[in-house]
């Protein structure tokens, strides 16, 4: 249901030429992503998603929107070869799930590596009740380091490429 | 946008539970679902949201730009200094077990404030970005309008 949702919503968005509507439609793919993964058990994961996807990315959009204009350009004519790659490479990733273990399936090779160690291990080393915390801040600490520096460099590029400086109280200066 | 007194009103009325909930999703990360980056995210909303009721000159007045340039450089010098103080006492890299008494206390204290300085980064990092787009002036070209 939520997934036939998500294909309607995606589908208005690429039929859209109204860009703030394409913005919104967008907003609307990312609730509906979060209430998935909310289903599937994702708590974190659709926390983000709703926050960042809802929120944030949405309010960012709208205010390249309005620097720039709301109306998409005519694209200059159809062809053909663009849809056969996309489509070809749709077959491909397809077919390459054809071959991936059930949903859910305990033997899963990616339940067989670490997760079962840090499900029953987390509690005893860390005493942490919730597995996705202790995951992400003890046993892989190394891993969200380099992800807080990814998220810190970001910030840094968007500050260096928009150049605003302080000093001038809400204005840009213009590069 | 400031004469729309639904807005302003619901706004009032939201924000500080946004806020609060932020700080909850903060501090309780180790129990339910959350952590430092969704706390980041939700604070950043708020005060974002914030911005869009009342202008990015009244958000600018409430956290200024230099303290959130400051404060994204402080979250990650607060995760990796963790990291440093762990090795001072005699652990590893990021071994919270050095922190306490105890390892389990370490953990609990490393992986707070571990996450607090994920929290501090990515918040101010969104209200950078956000800063940094809503500041701008159009640049409309081709005949776009505002």
């Amino acid at each position: 249901m939520l997934l036939a949702f998500l294909l309607i919503v995606a589908l208005a968005a690429v039929v859209q030429r109204n860009l703030l509507a394409v913005v919104l439609l967008f907003a609307v793919y990312s609730l509906l992503s979060a209430a998935l993964f909310t289903s599937l058990k994702a708590v974190d994961v659709a926390m983000t998603e709703a926050a960042v996807g809802v929120g944030v990315s949405t309010v960012l959009m709208l205010a390249t929107l309005s620097l720039t204009t709301h109306r998409a350009n005519r694209l200059p004519r159809r062809s053909v070869l663009p849809l056969i790659v996309v489509l070809a490479t749709g077959a491909a990733l397809v077919y390459g799930t054809l071959d991936m273990p059930a949903f859910g399936d305990p033997g899963a090779p990616i339940h067989g590596h670490v997760a079962g160690d840090y499900l029953r291990r987390s509690i005893a080393e860390t005493g942490i009740p919730n597995v996705v915390t202790s995951v992400l801040a003890s046993y892989r600490g190394f891993d969200t380091l380099g992800e807080t520096c990814v998220v810190f460099t970001a910030g840094l590029g968007v500050l260096l490429l928009l150049g605003t400086r302080r000093g001038s109280r809400g204005e840009a200066t213009q590069p | 946008m400031t004469d729309h007194v639904v807005l302003r009103v619901i706004g009032k009325l939201l924000i500080p539970f946004i806020l609060a909930y932020g700080l909850y999703v903060q501090a309780h990360g180790d129990f339910g679902p959350g952590g430092g980056f969704q706390a980041g995210v939700i604070v950043a909303a708020g005060l974002i949201l914030y911005g869009l009721i009342h202008g990015v000159a009244a958000t600018q007045r409430v956290v200024p730009p230099r303290l959130v340039e400051a404060l994204a450089a402080v979250g990650v010098l607060i995760y990796a200094g963790v990291g440093v103080v762990t090795l001072v006492l005699g652990g590893n890299f990021l071994g919270y077990g050095a922190l306490d008494h105890s390892p389990s206390h370490g953990q609990h204290t490393g992986v707070f404030l571990v996450e607090l300085g994920v929290g501090v980064a990515v918040a101010s990092v969104m209200l950078a970005i956000f800063y940094a787009f809503a500041s701008r002036k159009p640049i409309a070209s081709g005949g776009g309008r505002r």
